[in-house]
Parts: structure tokens; sequence; C-alpha cells
């Protein structure tokens, strides 16, 4: 039998809209914006709205942005972005069908396994939380996960941007809490790559700035907008709309005022520096109407998600979800579950940067062993979407012909051949046999993450820093800190050398 | 009783949260000479009581209870003037007063305008400062109002710290016996109300409706 050409492999995608569906939400959205208008409270955005010809309603604050420039503004936008590590040798591609997985941002608590409670972060804590991202495959950004409660919470943005540089040199997603936080966080950026010319040209870092719903950009977030497009450090705009609280109870509807709340980001980029990076992104949610709670591991959260990715992707738009977390409070089967669940629909949408790896409690909470079995999900989703190949051709009658009279497949060369490519491994699932299992101390899950947790942290060493940079970065950082009354940065062990 | 049907309308337009309906009815029972005090205590308070019920039965979900408050708000706007003219006459009875709001440094306001719209369904003479609102703020406008109340609401856990800080603020000023301090929010627990010394927390509207009502010794609002 002769050998054909390979097939291509069928990428394994999900889509909820049609295309009409798709068109009709962008149209009512840009009527929305033409109509009804959206605040934006930042004196400086609003001069740029008036110099492009757009009606403001001074009194208010409401601008009314007409079609065409929306139209404009979509044509001067990238459609991808490539950020690269500390280092800048590693590049990855932010578009097209990529997706990145990277812990879910900003927890205010962490959840401590030892004692199953939660409690403040601090800086030891924050600086685990980085070099076991470090460590984790699956994981291709880190982000500013948690909010160290031993610095002033004036700083506490620029300080975990300073730990996460110091400690991965993975690409990271953060964002700011104060407008003044941006120069401090731009100049440790730059210090990293040696310099403002080359911090802009390769971009390690993304910002969040999250609009507020109903439509609303507020003074913080619109001068994030300003400030990165102006530094072209790639904006994710968070639209996170809340069904039937803070957008409309459909689907449909949170759809509507999702993509005119992110189109208007847009807008107010490109008029900063037409041609600034933008990843369409989100965290809106459907709104439980008895506990008043966000779920993020509700389905149709997650059918939020990959629908106005999809609007995204039509745009020609990099994308960004917050999926693949738990509202779970501790590591228990619902935790699993909505992770599990998210991760897997968020990689058959395509959706560029999926943040949510180690969340639970309604984005609140981070927990290591939970980041580590993540990680597992992330890991499986890749492999899902790297779908059923066509090794070689043909694909089995040849397997036979010498092996007529064996009954298995484990000493043929084909097997070994194959087996590492086809199938992955797990680092914590349990696939023992029950003895076996018992005999290990009948370990859930979320102890074997422990496990796995403890030994990282012991064994892990991250890329280090020069001694040179370490330094400036600290200068930098304790500049900031004594501006916040702060004379000296709380002990890092990982770092003070 | 002549009234019995009208009133029961009330009851419903204010349990199936029909505003203008409530409205509707408010207008024709003050046009028939009712007392306003008997047209607010058989005919729409029945229907906010009723509402909590159902939300407590799990029967209810936010939009049913919201639509029952405002309901309940909009005849209250037609009947406390009428009150307020029959009070002057009668010496009246005194509402509770309760000044709320969300914390500075936190703009979640979800919760609380739930809070705030049960308890002004409830009868309280609510004032409502909005979201992120600085603490001196709030013991002004309780010193202003002469309020018998005061809700701090707090979404996150940076921001709970300020529901301890009003505390401090009361104490160092001298005027923490002067008002019952109520705390609520995603984040706050009995446990935390007790440790920041306030005088209650509830972990809902309907259950911070009955709250306010022990605290102020469960007398009518």
């Amino acid at each position: 039998m002769s050998a054909r050409p390979l097939l291509p492999v069928l990428r394994p995608r999900v889509e909820l809209l049609s295309r009409p569906f798709i068109e009709q939400i962008i149209d009512e959205a840009l009527t929305l914006l033409g109509l009804h208008g959206l605040l934006v409270e930042n004196e400086e955005a609003l001069k740029l709205f008036r110099e492009a010809d757009q009606d403001v309603d001074a009194a208010s604050g409401r601008v009314f942005i007409k079609r065409e420039l929306v139209e404009q503004c979509l044509r001067t936008v990238p459609s991808s972005v490539t950020l690269y590590d500390r280092s800048g040798r590693t590049s990855f591609v932010v578009g097209g069908d990529e997706v990145h997985f990277d812990p879910g941002s900003a927890a205010v608590t962490i959840l401590d396994p030892s004692a199953s409670k939660i409690r403040r972060p601090e800086t030891a804590d924050l600086v685990r939380f980085v070099r076991l991202t470090d460590a984790l495959p699956h994981l291709h950004f880190q982000s500013t996960g948690l909010v160290s409660g031993d610095v002033p919470e004036g700083m506490a943005d620029v300080y975990r941007l300073y730990i996460g540089l110091l400690h991965s040199p993975k690409p990271v997603v953060t964002g700011t809490f104060r407008m003044e936080s941006f120069a401090p966080m731009r100049e440790l950026l730059a210090s990293v790559r040696g310099g403002e010319k080359n911090r802009a040209q390769k971009p390690l870092a993304i910002f969040d700035a999250c609009p507020s719903p109903p439509l609303k950009w507020s003074r913080l977030t619109c001068q994030s907008l300003l400030d990165c497009s102006r530094a072209m450090i790639p904006s994710e705009l968070i639209s996170m709309g809340m069904t039937g609280a803070t957008s409309p109870v459909t689907l449909a509807g949170t759809l509507v005022q999702h993509t005119a709340e992110n189109l208007a980001g847009l807008v107010i980029c490109q008029l900063a520096r037409p041609g600034a990076p933008v990843i369409f992104g989100g965290s809106p949610s459907s709104f439980d109407m008895r506990k008043g709670t966000t779920p993020m591991g509700a389905v149709e959260t997650m059918m939020i998600d990959m629908s106005y990715a999809q609007v995204g992707k039509h745009l020609r738009l990099p994308t960004h979800a917050y999926m693949g977390l738990s509202d779970a409070k501790v590591n228990d089967s619902q935790a699993g579950l909505e992770t599990g669940l998210g991760a897997v629909l968020a990689a058959l949408a395509g959706i560029n940067v999926v943040s949510g790896a180690g969340m639970m409690n309604f984005e609140s909470c981070q927990s290591l062993e939970k980041l580590a079995i993540d990680d597992e999900i992330c890991g499986m989703a890749y492999r899902l979407l790297r779908g059923v190949a066509h090794r070689e051709d043909p694909m089995a009658v040849h397997l036979y012909e010498a092996s007529a009279s064996k009954t298995n497949f484990l000493a043929h060369p084909h097997t070994r051949k194959w087996y590492r490519l086809e199938h992955s491994f797990p680092a914590l699932a349990d696939r023992d046999t029950y003895d076996a299992w018992a005999e290990l101390g009948k370990k859930t899950m979320a102890d074997r993450a422990a496990d796995r947790v403890k030994s990282i942290l012991k064994e892990h060493q991250p890329e280090l820093l020069s001694d040179d940079m370490l330094r400036t970065l600290r200068d930098i950082m304790t500049r900031t800190a004594h501006g916040h009354g702060l004379p000296s940065l709380p002990l890092d062990k990982q770092a003070d050398r | 009783m002549k009234h019995d049907e009208l009133l029961k309308q009330m009851t419903d337009a204010v349990v199936n949260g029909q505003a203008a309906e409530a409205e509707t009815l408010a207008r024709k029972g003050v046009s028939l000479g009712i007392a306003p005090g008997e047209l607010i205590d058989r005919g729409f308070v029945p229907g906010i009581r009723r509402a909590g019920e159902l939300w407590e039965a799990g029967d209810y979900f936010l939009p049913e209870l919201v639509s029952s408050a405002e309901a309940m708000k909009v005849a209250m706007g037609v009947l406390q003037p009428e009150l307020e003219k029959t009070a002057s006459r009668e010496g009246g009875r005194p509402k509770s007063r309760v000044v709320i709001g969300t914390v500075e440094g936190d703009i979640h306001d979800i919760g609380k305008n739930l809070v705030a719209a049960l308890l002004a369904a409830n009868g309280f003479e609510v004032y409502d400062l909005g979201a992120s609102v600085h603490l001196e703020n709030f013991l002004d406008k309780a010193l202003e109002v002469d309020a018998d109340v005061i809700g701090l609401s707090a979404l996150l856990t940076t921001t709970m710290l300020n529901q301890r800080r009003f505390l401090d603020l009361l104490r160092s000023k001298g005027h923490r016996s002067r008002f019952k301090v109520l705390v609520g929010g995603a984040p706050v627990t009995e446990q935390w109300a007790s440790d920041i010394g306030a005088d209650g927390y509830a972990e809902n509207a309907v259950a911070a409706v009955a709250l306010c009502r022990r605290v102020l010794g469960g007398g009518r609002p």
C-alpha cells in the first residue's frame, strides 16, 4: 500500500454565535455608543474625543461616539500582539487562535492549605506564587496575582509587578490601582529591557483596564488606557457586566453592552496613539439572583465569554477572558469541575489570553495548590487543541502485518515511536490501582497538589536577574516605597542576596 | 371593613412588584379619604412583609424582591406627604433614621442599594450617601439628621478595614454610644462585626431590615 499525503489536523473549535448574530451585536453596540453615549470621567480623554469631532456633553461627561470613528479605529488597531519574556528571547503571539493560560489576577486573599482558611497574602506568599507560576509548564504568562498586605495599599500595584519581574522571566499580566503607579511600573519594565526603545519594541507586560458597567470609563481606567497606548503597552479591555444587575439580563443583551464598552476603550487607545495594541477581553458574569454574587464558574458566564471572544475575533482583535476559575472556597470537586469546564471551553473558543488559574471565590482568592491542579487542566486543554493527528500513512493497517501472532502492541516500534507525542502524562491526577493509591496514603488531588507545590518551591530555580539589574529594580521600588512612607522593603529571602 | 378589597389590591401590587399599580392605588386611597396610616399599615406593609417571607422561603429571587421594594417606595412617595400632614395634626409617630453607604475606596453598591431600598420600603427614613463615602461624611450626615443607625457596606477585604476605622473614628469623637452601627458586604462576617465592635451584621437585605428593628429595640420603625 503506497503512502498518501498526510491529512491536515482539524483544530477543535466551538462557536456559539452565527455570523448575523455577531453582526447584530456589533451594530447595536455602535448604535448604543452613538445614541446613548458613554460616560468618560477623564479630562484628557474627553479632550481627545472633542478633537476627533465627537459630541461631548460637557456637564455629564457623556461622549457620543460616531460609528465612523469606531470603524476608523478598528482599522489602525493591530490584529495581534507579540509578547516577549524577560530575556527578550522567547516570544508569544497573542492573536489568531493561539491560547495562553495565566493565573487569575489581583486576589486579595490566599487559601492557607494547612488551616483551610483564607488570609491576607504577604510578600513571602507573592514570591512563592510567582516562583510556582514560573515552574508550571502550561502557564505561559505570569500575572500579578496577589495583592500583598504588608506594603502600603498605595504601592501594592507597583510592588506586585516588582516581585513578578524579580522571580520569573515569564511575560506578565498586570495593571494599575492608582494613576501615579504607571510611571514606576513603566520604569521597572524599561529597566528590565535596558531602555525605553526596547521596552516598546518587545512588550513584556499587558495592562488590564476595566470599564465600570454600565457604559462608563472611569478616570483611573481611562488614564491607564492613555498611558499604556502612548507607551505601546498592550491594554487588555476588561468589561464586566453582571447579567440583570449592571447589564441586561439576557446573554445577548450583555454582549451588546460588553461590545460597546470594549469598543469605546479601543477608541480611547487609538485616539491616544493610532496603532496602539489592544486586547478585546473581559470578566463579565452571570449574576446570581438569589445570592447577589457573580459566579465565574456558571456555564452562562462561560457562554458570554466565548461569545464576546467570537465578536472580538470577528473584529480581528486579540482576545482575552477570565475562564478556568471557580467559585469554590476549597479545592473540592466544584473547583475542579468549574475550572476544567472553563479552561477547555476557552481553549476550544480559541481565546488568546485565558486568565483564571489558581483562582477561587469570585476572583478574590488564590490558592497555590489549585494553581498546580489548574496547570494540569491547562495541559489537558492544550492536548485537546492539538487534535487527532495523521501521524503516518496508512494509519494502522501496516501495523498488523508483522505482528500477526502478537496480542499486544507494547513492544511494537510504532508504539515506542509515537506514545509520548500522542499521550500526555499527568503530574497530579490519580491513575494508580486502588491498592497502590491506598499504599501511598489515600491522598486526594488537593493533597498531591500540596506535595507538588512544596517540592517545586524547594527545587525550582527560576532564571536569575543579574546583580546589577536586581539592584536597579530594587532602587526603583525602594524609591516608590519611600514615597509611601515605607522606610525599607519587606524581606524577600529569595532575592535578598 | 369596607375598604378591604382596595387594601388587598395594595398588598398584591407590592407582592407582585407593580410600581405603577401601587402608585395608582395609593392615590385612590387618599382620594377616598382613608387615613394614610391605615393605607400603609393594612395595605402596603403586609405586601412588603409577604415579599420578605417569599424571599426567606426561597420562592423570591432578587428581581422580585427589588421590584416589590420599588413598588413600596413609589407608594410611600405618595403617602409620606399625606402622613406628614396628618402627623402634624396628631403629633404623628417618629421614624427611625438610617444613614447608609459603601465605605471609601469601594465603588460596589448593589448590595448597599438593596438594603437601602428594603429599609425604605419598610418605613425607615433612609439617607443613602452612595458609594466610596468618606468616613467623616457618614458621621457628619448622621449628626445632621440625628440618625439612629449607621450602615457601612464593603465588598472588598481591603476596604472592609474602613468599617473598623469608622468605629475608631466614632469612639475618638465620643459619639460611639449615640448610634447603632451595622456592617455588611460579601467579606463581612458576624465574627468581624463583633471583632470591630459593631452592633450587628446581616447576611442579606431582608435580614438587614430585621436587624435594624432588633437593634432599635424591636419597636416599629
